[in-house]
């Protein structure tokens, strides 16, 4: 074998390996091609079978927490009012340097920047996306929060829409980065921020002396007893990962106190209005919390994110 | 000398197919799949892969009171139909698109909060091509506020 031979088969075994995956990935159902490639593409068909077959034994199993954008909307429709004290202050960004302080706080200020939009908090909004920005940018997830993007928002501020759309596009951006270049842990984490940040605004708007049954915030904070498993789930799946240990850890203990929690719920009934289309999915909930248990969770949840924003 | 070339090629498409494919998801969920969530807010999540016909893949998620949302199955234009039902934690059936000409848009509000689970199918081609038919699948959520 001479050179020359040897450098051909090399290069064409490389184009096999990128054709080959172009082929099975693709979104397209092309048949393949009879050209020169042909024989490897046959020997390497007998291994491309298996693998479908492989594939085809996988279930995909996705979690979803709330998004920062849909944990504001929640608050909003909950009752909750506007109050920016409760916010992270902007000028702690330059405290937060290491990964896991800059992804808690990433989540942190984009729950606190999408709840700022929705009250149509327009300099409050700027303020958030660019310490979001700077939280992404020491991340190294580029492009997720550009400078096109805090240009965007300043042009479109008293344009609702846009501007949830482009906080939408950016929480995307995020976790999207995360996932194609595999730190799930991260993503998991941003996630984490901006539901802790969330619980501590509903929990802080509650207030006081709070009345269960009719209280619509504190329903909220009870529901996220449902979410929790999904949280842990999420964390469950990054297990190893020195971060997500410690912040496991301590979501474990914020379910010991909602274990105290009793929910139940009677069947759910599907009823689809035939002029909206919207179908409403009909149930009643009982809830049984006494107060020493709704303290113990205020202190938790205050702790937590304590530990994440100080 | 043909079965390290075999295992070569698997190790290389387990590394490429991933980016390749993710990046494409990525694009085609937000160039196509968030436009059809309108007028609902697309909440930001992420949740696509590349499913090859006849996989299946669920999603856990609580989806709360008084809330509005709008569940978009987006796939390639490629695949078959995609089956999907909406699923209480006991795995009652709450809506299945089979009923509904395979629709892949399902607009709901609750009572009461709820965790509920997505499930979905890529449906078998019924076309006798031996090759399989694989691309991305989105499941995107749109949330609104009220009037």
């Amino acid at each position: 074998m001479n050179m020359k031979s040897l450098s051909y088969k090399r290069l064409s075994f490389g184009v096999v390996i990128v054709f080959v995956a172009l082929v099975i990935s693709s979104c397209s159902s092309e048949k393949k091609k009879k050209d020169a490639e042909e024989q490897v593409t046959i020997e390497s068909l007998e291994i491309n079978e298996k693998l479908i077959q492989d594939v085809k034994t996988v279930k995909e199993i996705f979690y979803s927490l709330p998004s920062p954008l849909e944990t504001a909307m929640i608050l909003k429709q909950a009752g909750a009012v506007y109050n920016e004290e409760l916010l992270n202050p902007t000028d702690n960004v330059t405290n937060y340097v290491t990964n896991k302080k800059m992804a808690l706080n990433l989540g942190v200020y984009t729950t606190d920047l999408s709840y700022a939009s929705l009250f149509d908090q327009t300099q409050a909004t700027i303020n958030y996306m660019s310490a979001a920005k700077k939280m992404a940018d020491g991340l190294g997830i580029l492009g997720a929060i550009d400078e096109n993007v805090i240009e965007r928002l300043e042009a479109n501020i008293n344009n609702r829409d846009v501007i949830m759309d482009i906080i939408s596009e950016t929480i995307m951006s995020s976790s999207s980065f995360f996932e194609e270049n595999d730190r799930q842990a991260m993503s998991t984490i941003v996630l984490v921020g901006g539901w802790i940040e969330g619980l501590h605004i509903a929990v802080s708007l509650a207030g006081e002396n709070v009345d269960f049954d009719n209280n619509e915030l504190i329903k909220r904070i009870i529901d996220q007893k449902l979410t929790l498993t999904t949280v842990i789930s999420l964390l469950e799946d990054n297990v190893g990962n020195e971060d997500v240990d410690d912040i496991l850890a301590s979501i474990k203990e914020l379910k010991g106190i909602f274990d105290k929690i009793q929910i139940s719920s009677t069947e759910i009934k599907s009823v689809t209005d035939n002029v909206t289309n919207v179908t409403t999915l009909k149930s009643k909930t009982k809830v049984e919390m006494d107060l020493s248990t709704y303290t113990e969770l205020k202190e938790k949840i205050k702790l937590m994110r304590n530990s994440f924003t100080l | 000398m043909k079965k390290v070339y075999q295992i070569l090629i698997v190790l290389a498409m387990a590394i490429l197919i991933p980016f390749y494919g993710n990046a494409q998801c990525k694009s085609f969920a937000k160039k196509v799949c968030k436009l059809e969530l309108a007028p609902y807010i697309h909440d930001g999540n992420f949740n696509a892969a590349i499913l090859t016909e006849g996989e299946d893949a669920e999603l856990y998620k609580t989806f709360y009171a008084g809330q509005n949302y709008r569940i978009y199955i987006c796939g390639s234009d490629a695949l078959p139909e995609i089956e999907f039902q909406v699923l209480d934690v006991d795995r009652n059936v709450l809506y299945d698109n089979r009923k509904e000409n395979y629709s892949r848009i399902w607009d709901f509000t609750l009572e009461s909060s709820q965790q509920l689970i997505i499930s979905l199918r890529v449906k078998n081609s019924e076309d006798e091509s031996e090759e399989l038919i694989s691309g991305c699948v989105a499941i995107m959520f749109g949330i609104k506020e009220d009037n």
